[in-house]
């Protein structure tokens, strides 16, 4: 945080100065741990064994904050008698489809409810990567289940939960994690001695977390600890991922994702979602608790922010003319369809994959293969140039005269060119004000898309194919200003907000969206930013004349609250937990909600309410169910559903690595995405012979001095001269095992490519004991590439593709590899090393990846699976791998 | 130059005798620099801004004068940044002022080894037409069962997260009203 979070990490100082206790785990050791107190190394990839062993340890001693516990979460929850755990099945969960390499969740469910998910093991879920789509939406739970309160039923969460963990010892997390036990002891006794009624404990991950083929999980790990420490929803608690873009928040929010639309309305799949009517039912689940139950309303009012006038309920506002998916279209599905000739055009809009992402060969190959393609940035970027200046140029792979790719290169404004809104980590929006006019043809993205629109819909408006009629209907009259008729932030803001579509007034609150038209909203959840019709998000109420919530800067969605599910920092009846930490409470006297954040809870449902037996959405959570968009109003310890790869955190060795794993005979994700690709080569992995091939473990992060691809910090002078030059961080150990100089030259070597670096031995990295062996890691920042003031190498370049099955976000936070002294080989020599190692470590072209490493299924299909796969489900799958 | 006044120049004198008794303010001050002002002083306005590296949000003001940036700094009154910003923060008007931006449109022709000059009315006339021609050739109105698509995969867009969300909002507007599905961000990354 302190190396990649600068200004962020002061808070983390502010509390340790007032007697916080700061841990950091970190493969390598960087600024964070030297002000850290305590310092962990880990082997990279393990993260859930560590923080498994957490929950063992709270479970084990009972640490748990209990009242919260039972009030607020399902610990209590029976779950169905045909769940079989990994425990069980070695590493597997019940339900498991070898065939399709997903779960059916069936078993997973609460007692008496296995009929109730719509997830059938068919994969269909992942390629559309819905499972980030259930995070937020949560799947369809009862509101309604059995429950022992006393927390000793076999088949409760919480007696479910123990069993899971009870191997992640602190002996095992020493084996699995390199961590020594009474170093992890320590972790554990801060951590839940730091929790309670009277202190509360914050987890805060960097977004390396999520780059993990077990990404999610890692995530869930962390909020089954918070859960059970009663850290959600409290002051000083919380999990705060750092994110790692300026508006990396607000491009989730406002998606320019294949999956979402805005507000995470999910993007229709062919056959899920035929009409509107089954669209919405599938995101707010009728009879459903929960604020989704007004998802109709949210879904009729972005259409009718798209379409306007044309958008009636008679013709459900447009829903037929929104694109279907029919399985996965992400990044990285879409880069192996362009080496396959699949795809025209590519736009790149301030984003550098040749750099920036998994396997830049790959990347550049793509975009060598391409009708045309057009960069938007600042600087002429790595992908701007891959047909002349790139590592294939020097191979021969890419031969300028022989690349038919066009290519557009407009230069894009900066960030005080223009005006508008980030939405920062914590989903506080911020207004820009402008201070310059762009320099010659740089232009806004605005600019750009509101022009290009504009051509479009000149270009076809005598088309009479049905087809235009969503471009020539769109609502795009935005008013525009200067001398290059720049459209305005602040109408596309309002819009954004939403407005009664009479009066044009914008709307104060998401309550007011309307399923009839008489509403429009960009995006539901950013109702507010123009409440009353001012810009909420240009506040700028100084520090100084304002409490420390600071409520009056800028504005945080939903609402403006600034700490999500606050409800929970009271006691069910609404009283605070302790003086010391009250944040949100019930004022009988006044009959609302007050405290010092906008109360994530109607305002005036006493904490006494309890729903009538058939009420649904908001009506349907009780005056203690702080969790208010989950289907069930708690905190969910066990997933019955929504997280495709188990209702539990499990540890799996990374998709590359040099070790079994120590816990079960399946050694990686069984549910992970994988490609089979000629140009998509993966390490091989034990049980695979040859995995000693690759015998040394990679991590990739930044530098407090570059940012990510390095467009907007190897062009600017005083960042590339603080960090010059591709370097590798090395063990003294290992340098001494290799042969490698300090100074000198090495070159790292995986199955896709060979990348060189300048040598740093520093103990930074410390070879780590696991599981009776030594493991050796390295480090390299991923900032590098061919064009700007400095350059080197491309560390992205070693990775191979695997993805998360959530969320379709690849790993590249770990990987195998080899380090060998000297500079790398260069032209087609470069492309016979890599040639040569594929050769040892026996990894043809076509080579199959093992999926199941156990045999725990016996040849039999689906381990505990209770249905069969419907022949058309088993259909729609292989259609959704075209 | 009487005696006094040389005397009184010496920051020495001036640390012993005056209101700086650590010699890090008035005492150490030269001549030449009481002479200087300060860019943010002489400057024509000043914009309300945000940093545009990571996540953190530290608050900006931007000075410019006759329409040029000439100085960014932390902003005071930020409750999440406090005035601080970190090395790339700091670095930002080097950023936005950088000599190595591109200010004009460039293009590259199929198989052509070096980039042309374009308008920029052009370019984007051209751009449209190749989204139509795209869209044309890989158009899919339907499945085999007749269920609608309206889509294509022929076009793909994968964008940063420095954009604003208005921006996003637009493009993500107009590639699915034009039935292009495959678009994406940093944030799958
Ligand atoms: S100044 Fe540094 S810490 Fe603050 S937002 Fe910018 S990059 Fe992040």
């Amino acid at each position: 945080m302190a190396e990649a979070h600068p200004v962020g990490f002061q808070w983390v100082m502010e509390a340790k100065k007032r007697g916080a206790k700061v841990f950091h785990v970190d493969p390598r050791f960087t600024r964070t741990s030297a002000l850290a107190d305590t310092y962990l190394p880990i082997r990279a990839g393990t993260d859930i064994a560590l923080l498994g062993g957490v929950v063992r340890y709270i479970l084990d001693n009972e640490l748990d904050f209990r009242e919260y516990v039972l009030a607020y979460t399902n610990a209590a929850t029976i779950v169905s008698e045909k769940f079989a755990d990994t425990e069980d099945l070695d590493g597997l969960f019940s339900g498991y489809n070898p065939e399709t390499g997903s779960y059916d969740h069936a078993s997973w469910q609460y007692e008496g409810q296995e009929g109730n998910t719509t997830v059938r093991g068919t994969g269909k879920e992942r390629d559309s990567a819905s499972g980030l789509e259930h995070e937020s939406h949560g799947e369809p739970v009862p509101a309604q289940t059995r429950r022992d309160e006393t927390l000793r039923h076999p088949r409760c969460v919480y007696q479910i939960l123990k069993r899971h963990f009870a191997r992640y010892t602190p002996e095992m997390v020493a084996r699995v994690c390199g961590i020594p036990e009474e170093k992890f002891l320590e972790l554990a006794r801060a951590w839940t001695e730091n929790s309670g009624r009277e202190r509360t404990g914050a987890l805060v991950y960097s977004v390396g977390w999520t780059q993990h083929s077990v990404g999610v999980q890692y995530i869930r790990t962390g909020s089954i600890i918070q859960t059970l420490l009663g850290n959600m929803g409290r002051p000083g608690g919380g999990i705060l991922a750092l994110r790692g873009h300026a508006s990396i928040q607000g491009s989730t929010d406002i998606p320019t994702l294949f999956n979402l639309l805005p507000g995470y309305l999910p993007m229709p799949h062919h056959a899920d979602h035929p009409t509107f009517d089954k669209w919405v039912d599938s995101i707010r689940h009728p009879g459903q608790k929960g604020f989704w139950g007004n998802s109709r309303a949210f879904a009729a009012s972005l259409l009718k922010a798209y379409w306007g006038d044309a958008a009636t309920p008679e013709n459900d506002f447009g829903y037929g003319w929104l694109p279907r998916m029919t399985g996965d279209h992400g990044t990285y599905q879409q880069v192996l369809n362009m080496i396959d000739g699949k795809v025209k055009g590519y736009f790149l809009l301030g984003q550098n994959p040749a750099v920036g992402s998994a396997h830049g060969r790959a990347q550049r190959l793509g975009m060598a293969n391409l009708d045309w393609l057009v960069v938007r940035d600042l600087f002429l970027i790595e992908s701007a140039t891959f047909w002349k200046n790139s590592p294939e140029i020097a191979t021969g792979e890419i031969v300028p005269e022989e690349c038919r790719t066009e290519v557009f290169f407009l230069p894009a404004a900066s960030h005080v060119e223009k005006e508008g809104t980030f939405t920062q980590t914590q989903r506080m929006l911020q207004w820009r004000e402008k201070a310059v006019n762009p320099p010659g043809d740089a232009r806004s993205e605005l600019w750009f898309f509101y022009h290009l629109g504009r051509v479009l819909r000149e270009k076809l408006a005598a088309s009479t194919k049905p087809r235009d009629r969503a471009l020539l209907d769109l609502a795009w009259d935005y008013p525009t200003h200067g001398a290059h008729a720049e459209p305005s932030a602040e109408a596309v803001l309002r819009e954004i907000n939403g407005f009664d579509v009479a009066t044009g007034r914008p709307l104060n609150a998401f309550a007011e969206a309307k399923d009839d038209g008489s509403t429009a909203i960009g995006c539901w959840i950013y109702t507010g930013v123009y409440a009353d019709g001012v810009n909420q998000a240009a506040r700028r109420k100084s520090r100084h004349e304002q409490d420390w919530v600071a409520a009056e800067w800028g504005w945080a969605w939903p609402a403006n609250r600034r700490t999500l599910y606050n409800r929970a920092s009271a006691d069910p009846e609404g009283r605070p937990w302790s003086e010391r930490k009250k944040y949100v409470w019930w004022d009988p006297d006044a009959g609302e909600w007050t405290g010092y954040d906008v109360p994530d809870f109607e305002k005036t449902k006493p904490p006494s309410y309890r729903p009538p037996e058939d009420a649904s959405g908001p009506a349907a959570l009780a005056g203690d169910d702080p969790f208010v968009m989950q289907g069930d109003g708690k905190a969910w310890l066990y997933a019955p559903s929504g997280v495709l790869d188990g209702p539990m955190p499990t540890h799996y060795e990374p998709a590359e690595s040099p070790m079994r794993n120590p816990l079960y005979g399946q050694q990686a994700n069984p549910t992970r995405k994988i490609y089979e690709h000629p140009i998509n080569r993966i390490n091989p992995s034990p049980p695979e012979p040859h995995s000693e091939v690759f015998p040394y473990v990679f991590t990739v992060s930044r530098l407090t001095e570059h940012h990510t691809a390095g467009g907007m910090s190897r062009t600017v002078p005083r960042l590339a001269e603080l960090q010059p030059e591709m370097f590798v961080e090395v063990s003294p150990e290992l340098a001494a095992e290799v042969g490698l100089a300090h100074l000198g030259w090495a070159h790292l070597i995986s199955g896709r490519a060979v990348i060189e670096a300048r040598v740093l031995v520093t103990d930074r990295l410390t070879p780590l004991r696991v599981d009776g062996r030594i493991i050796h890691q390295v480090w390299l920042p991923y900032h590098f590439g061919s064009e700007g003031l400095v350059t080197g190498d491309s560390a992205n370049d070693l990775f191979g593709i695997t993805l998360d099955p959530n969320v379709l976000i690849q790993e590249s936070k770990v990987g195998t590899c080899d380090i060998r002294s000297g500079r790398r080989p260069t032209g087609p020599a470069l492309l016979d090393l890599v040639g040569d190692y594929q050769r040892r470590a026996g990894m043809p072209p076509d080579r199959k990846v093992p999926i199941v490493t156990t045999d725990v299924l016996g040849g039999e299909n689906a381990a505990g699976s209770t249905d069969e796969q419907t022949p058309e489900a088993a259909a729609r799958d292989g259609e959704d791998h075209a | 130059m009487g005696l006094k006044t040389f005397i009184q120049g010496w920051p020495v004198y001036r640390q012993l005798t005056g209101t700086d008794p650590l010699g890090r303010g008035a005492a150490a001050q030269s001549a030449r620099s009481a002479e200087l002002t300060a860019r943010t002083e002489t400057a024509d306005g000043v914009a309300r801004s945000v940093c545009p590296y990571c996540a953190v949000g530290c608050g900006q003001r931007v000075f410019h004068k006759d329409g040029r940036v000439t100085q960014i700094e932390g902003d005071p009154d930020s409750p999440i940044s406090r005035g601080r910003l970190c090395p790339k923060g700091s670095a930002s008007k080097s950023l936005v002022t950088s000599p190595l931006r591109q200010t004009k449109v460039r293009y590259r022709r199929p198989y052509a080894t070096e980039w042309e000059d374009l308008d920029l009315d052009v370019a984007l006339d051209m751009i449209a037409d190749r989204i139509l021609a795209a869209r044309d050739e890989t158009w899919e109105d339907v499945d085999d069962e007749g269920r609608p698509l309206n889509r294509t995969l022929g076009i793909s867009s994968l964008g940063g997260a420095t954009l604003d969300n208005e921006e996003n909002y637009l493009i993500k507007k107009l590639f699915t009203a034009m039935g292009a599905l495959q678009i994406e961000n940093q944030a799958r990354i």
